[in-house]
């Protein structure tokens, strides 16, 4: 009862503040908003793998970048018919049963490719599998580079935009709190005890195999998710955007946020596109500030911001009872 | 028939530029297990030394087109990649491992030189930022800021991009961005064999890049260094326990992957002569794949897999379609990772528990 | 204030440079006399890159955060139609130098562009090489992850062939890319005349080069895209009697011209090419509609310079269509001795 009046209570909130967020802060500020929650879903997805399940992956924006064009070819080559049927309701409807189709499909063909990619390549331990998994993201950016109907290498114009505000922080609690979830079952105690010590967990029978490939689906899925929303609230994709670079940035980002934990992906996101935009004040050397810096952090705090602030908040939470 | 020959020729120039990039990769993961990403940016730095070298008046005035001014500028390159790659090292990834005075003032150092010439274009202005920024860091240092020394692979595989980013963006800044035209110094000739164009250019670079190997096979195989390099590969800890300075054995093998790097830079531009700062990217990657397809670790497999990427590429450009190129890389490694992880010539691992 | 994004970085990054040039010069003489509408004119530059998706993202950024009333942008084509919706959604003119794919003015009523479309270009190269060379197989190597490039390429194909030559070979390759090897020895084997490829100047100097050392001797056409000082600098002799089209002629010995040419040459220390050429144009057009529209509202803005009529620029007589399109001469130029040389007008 009272989970689900915490969800109406922030739906609520989402809702009032998206028709007047625009005036408020400006559009700017409103574009930084979104684009910091995109990257939440996507810091705390590649979490769950790497930081929770100590899965190093370096492919994510290969599910981000099949999420993103999915959802604009769905809602773009669909879209009109799908609208006609539901011509009765009114226009804000029409665009939400658009947008959520087009999510849909999002996260079921990232989750696929999730699949695909992820049966094979988990059988690899460490920097294999970090190697392996960059291979997987640029060979889907190049797939998408070569397929005329998304635009390919003209890139991919003409995306309703159906994504706002609203939609992607609603999304960004939905993960998060999927996330939450999953990682305080006994799913989540398998995942950390892969990460801990995989043969041991072998030993002790669990299926790692399985929980490696599901953490990896269900990472991939809402990666998958943030595309769409991407998508829809630029308008236009280019393969340019999903390099493994952008996979980079994921990894930047919850590392220093501090691995494993999903507060620390939340704030590492948050603090890697803050400074980012900030530092565009600075010009040409923007990226040569960003990268200092990060060279710093990883020498001299490696843990991330957070580091382990949360494992005390979890002891704790865990000595309680 | 003809046609597919001549490709096969192309596949080979190809893959031997990824080749010499390969080189290094391998050395510096088979002693450091670190995949360094910076290493494509530090064949790019090679390129553009040799560009400024063969581009500087002093060039100009005393050498001409001939075999000496091409081994100048190629020493040169090598020795200034070299200088870099053993600057990133002592900076960047040994404070991983250690604690390392002077890294802070290092870094500092950079980013007050940057704010220096932000704030006013001149010299002095940078040279000002810089001393400011290096008194920063004794003061930091001094207070008692001292490094993680948590080894962990991430860690030091973040920093290397780090450092990549770094040099990427740096390049851009300081060379200029756009690309810029590399002086051919070792003149060009078309030959014409049994219906096959021989660029005489290109089989320089073919036999340069075949003497660095044999070289280095040397190196590794028949010297002192060379065995103390294979002992830290082997167990970084035993190697010290038998007295074996490993700072300066890491050194060293970082030195000369990055002089090999140089080399392949000012190689490769000679026969691509467009370089730019971003140019180290894509091959880097492509030689870190040939690197794995060949055996990482292993000397000949990194020559051999540069070579099947070459090839494989230019087939497929040739026959295929050219928008898959950079993919091919990708796929071969991918179907290797999945068949024989340890590659072509590497060996089996046994994972101890 | 007025926005204007260009390369100034990447592989076409004199295109950039050269049109930020153009524009710095009407720029620097409008408020030289005075201003528009009484205020100083203002023109903020982003670079983006040469990337499309930072075309789109800068122009946006253009638009909300610094409230820019029309832009001036971009010379490559993928890069104007990725940013053009943007400037169509929010309402603001666009007035590009030199994107020659029709799809660019397609995308919205607020889009303009002062140069000939490619349709028109293709036709050009391919009446010159039919009927001034003749040429009756030539084969084709495109840049096909560019618009641009592509889109020329299909229509010099389509006019090519009806004129009655055949088309022996057409091969792909990707802006960036370094080594065409594969695709030249490809195309050697079919024994074309000449090579017909519509890219931009870094990658065809490239293949110049290595189609001469693949012992490729016969001629090269181009499109505008090779129109940039570094061209011969990257392409050598290798490039000696290539021809391409262009957008004007540095030989051209019309007072307006010569003008502009030794004023660009005194302040810049190069000769200006085509691109700085049209960056002139399309800012003064700005300017003047502006001026005819008398306000700085967006909409006024667009009105006044959908009406530009017989606008003399140093590229030519310029009148936008009813697709807001210029209808111009091409000119024909070869590479001799180094230097491009003047060969033919071809009008529409």
């Amino acid at each position: 009862m009272k989970r689900g009046l915490l969800w109406l209570g922030a739906v609520l909130v989402l809702a009032a503040l998206e028709p007047n967020l625009r005036g408020l802060i400006g559009a700017y500020n409103y574009q930084i908003l979104v684009l910091i929650g995109i990257n939440i879903i996507l810091a705390v997805s590649l979490n769950l793998i790497n930081g929770f399940t100590g899965q190093f992956s370096i492919g994510h924006a290969g599910f981000y970048a099949v999420g993103a064009y999915t959802s604009a070819a769905l809602v773009r080559y669909a879209g009109p018919s799908v609208r006609v049927l539901i011509s009765s309701l009114p226009t804000i409807a029409q665009d939400a049963v658009l947008l959520l189709m087009g999510l849909l499909g999002a996260a079921l063909v990232a989750g696929l490719a999730g699949l695909a990619v992820g049966i094979p390549s988990l059988r690899l331990r460490g920097d294999y599998l970090a190697i392996v998994t960059l291979g997987f993201g640029e060979i889907i950016r190049v797939l998408i580079l070569n397929i005329d109907a998304i635009g390919g290498a003209r890139g991919f114009s003409g995306i309703p935009q159906l994504s706002n505000f609203f939609w992607v922080y609603l999304f960004v609690l939905i993960t998060i709190a999927t996330v939450h979830n999953l990682v305080d079952s006994s799913y989540g105690r398998a995942f950390v005890s892969i990460r801990d010590d995989e043969i041991a967990a072998e030993a002790m029978g669990v299926d790692t195999t399985r929980f490696k490939v599901l953490s990896f689906v269900i990472s991939s899925m809402f990666a998958g998710i943030a595309g769409g929303l991407f998508g829809h609230f630029t308008m236009y994709l280019h393969p340019n955007s999903f390099t493994f670079v952008a996979s980079f940035y994921v990894i930047i980002m919850i590392v220093i946020g501090g691995l494993g934990s999903i507060e620390g992906a939340v704030l590492g996101a948050v603090v890697f596109t803050v400074v980012l935009e900030m530092f565009r004040g600075f010009g040409a050397f923007r990226l040569i500030n960003f990268s200092v810096l990060l060279v710093l952090i990883m020498i001299y705090r490696p843990e991330g911001l957070l580091g382990s602030w949360t494992l005390i908040k979890r002891r704790r939470k865990a000595g309680a009872t | 028939m003809e046609t597919f020959l001549q490709q096969l020729v192309n596949g080979i120039s190809q893959g031997s530029a990824y080749a010499l990039i390969a080189l290094g990769y391998t050395m510096v993961y088979g002693v450091l297990k670190l995949i360094n990403f910076a290493h494509g940016d530090v064949y790019m730095f090679g390129a553009f030394m040799g560009f400024y070298i063969a581009n500087s008046s002093w060039f100009q005035a005393t050498m001409g087109s001939s075999v000496l001014s091409g081994v100048v500028v190629l020493l040169g390159a090598m020795v200034l990649a070299s200088m870099l790659g053993i600057l990133i090292e002592r900076f960047a990834y040994r404070p991983g491992r250690s604690p390392s005075p002077g890294t802070l003032s290092f870094w500092f150092g950079i980013l007050g030189a940057g704010f220096g010439y932000l704030l006013g274009q001149t010299p002095g202005a940078v040279a000002a930022g810089a001393f400011v920024g290096i008194m920063i860091g004794v003061v930091l240092e001094k207070w008692g800021l001292r490094p993680r020394a948590q080894s962990s692979s991430l860690k030091i595989l973040i920093i290397a991009i780090g450092v990549s980013f770094f040099l990427e963006n740096g390049g851009q800044q300081v060379f200029g961005a756009d690309p810029k035209f590399f002086p051919q110094i070792i003149p060009t000739k078309v030959l014409d064999v049994a219906g096959l164009s021989l660029d005489s250019q290109k089989l320089t670079v073919l036999g340069v890049a075949i003497v660095l190997m044999v070289l280095l096979n040397v190196i590794v195989n028949y010297t002192r260094t060379g065995r103390a390099m294979r002992a830290v590969s082997f167990n970084l800890d035993a190697a010290k326990l038998m007295g074996i300075n490993t700072d300066r054995i890491i050194a060293f093998t970082f030195g000369l992957g990055s002089a090999l790097a140089g080399a392949g830079g000012i190689l490769v531009s000679l026969m691509y002569p467009k370089i730019d700062p971003l140019m180290g990217i894509l091959p880097g990657l492509k030689a870190f794949v040939a690197a794995v397809l060949g055996g990482i670790g292993n000397i000949t497999g990194a020559m051999l897999g540069g070579l099947i990427i070459g090839l494989a590429e230019v087939m497929a450009v040739g026959y295929g379609q050219s928008t898959y190129r950079d993919a091919i890389a990708f796929v071969i490694l991918v179907l290797i990772l999945l068949i024989k992880p340890t590659g072509i010539m590497g060996k089996g691992m046994v994972e101890k528990v | 204030m007025i926005g204007e994004y260009g390369s100034l970085t990447g592989t076409t990054a004199t295109f950039g440079i050269s049109t930020k040039n153009g524009i710095e010069m009407a720029l620097d003489e409008v408020n030289q006399n005075g201003g528009l509408l009484g205020k100083t004119v203002r023109v903020i530059v982003e670079d983006d890159q040469g990337r499309p998706e930072e075309a789109q993202t800068v122009v946006t950024k253009l638009i909300t955060r610094n409230r820019v009333v029309a832009l001036l942008g971009e010379v490559a084509s993928s890069r104007t139609l990725a940013a053009a919706p943007v400037a169509q959604q929010a309402g603001i003119p666009m007035v590009s130098p030199s994107s020659t794919n029709p799809a660019v003015t397609e995308v919205g009523d607020f889009i303009f562009r002062v140069c000939f479309i490619d349709p028109f270009q293709g036709f050009v190269m391919a009446k010159f090489a039919a009927q001034n060379l003749q040429l009756t197989d030539v084969a084709v190597l495109r840049d096909i992850k560019n618009d641009y490039s592509v889109g020329l390429a299909d229509v010099f194909v389509e006019n090519f062939v009806a004129l009655g030559g055949t088309i022996v070979a057409d091969e792909g390759y990707s802006e960036g890319d370094t080594d065409f090897s594969a695709q030249l020895t490809s195309i050697r084997a079919r024994r074309p005349q000449a090579i017909f490829v519509p890219g931009y100047y870094t990658e065809v100097g490239l293949i110049a080069r290595q189609a001469k050392s693949l012992g490729i001797e016969v001629p090269l056409l181009g499109g505008d895209g090779w129109d940039s000082p570094s061209l011969i600098e990257i392409g050598g002799e290798a490039l000696e009697g290539s021809y391409f089209s262009n957008h004007y002629s540095v030989d051209d010995p019309s007072p307006a011209i010569q003008k502009f040419v030794s004023d660009y040459r005194a302040r810049y220390g190069q000769t200006p090419d085509a691109l700085a050429g049209l960056g002139y144009d399309a800012a003064q057009i700005l300017f003047d509609a502006i001026r005819r529209a008398g306000s700085t509202d967006p909409v006024a803005i667009r009105d006044a310079l959908a009406q530009t009529k017989d606008f003399a620029g140093v590229t030519g007589v310029t009148t936008l269509d009813e697709n807001r399109n210029a209808v111009k001469p091409a000119v024909v130029l070869q590479i001799s001795d180094g230097k491009l040389a003047y060969v033919e007008t071809i009008n529409p």
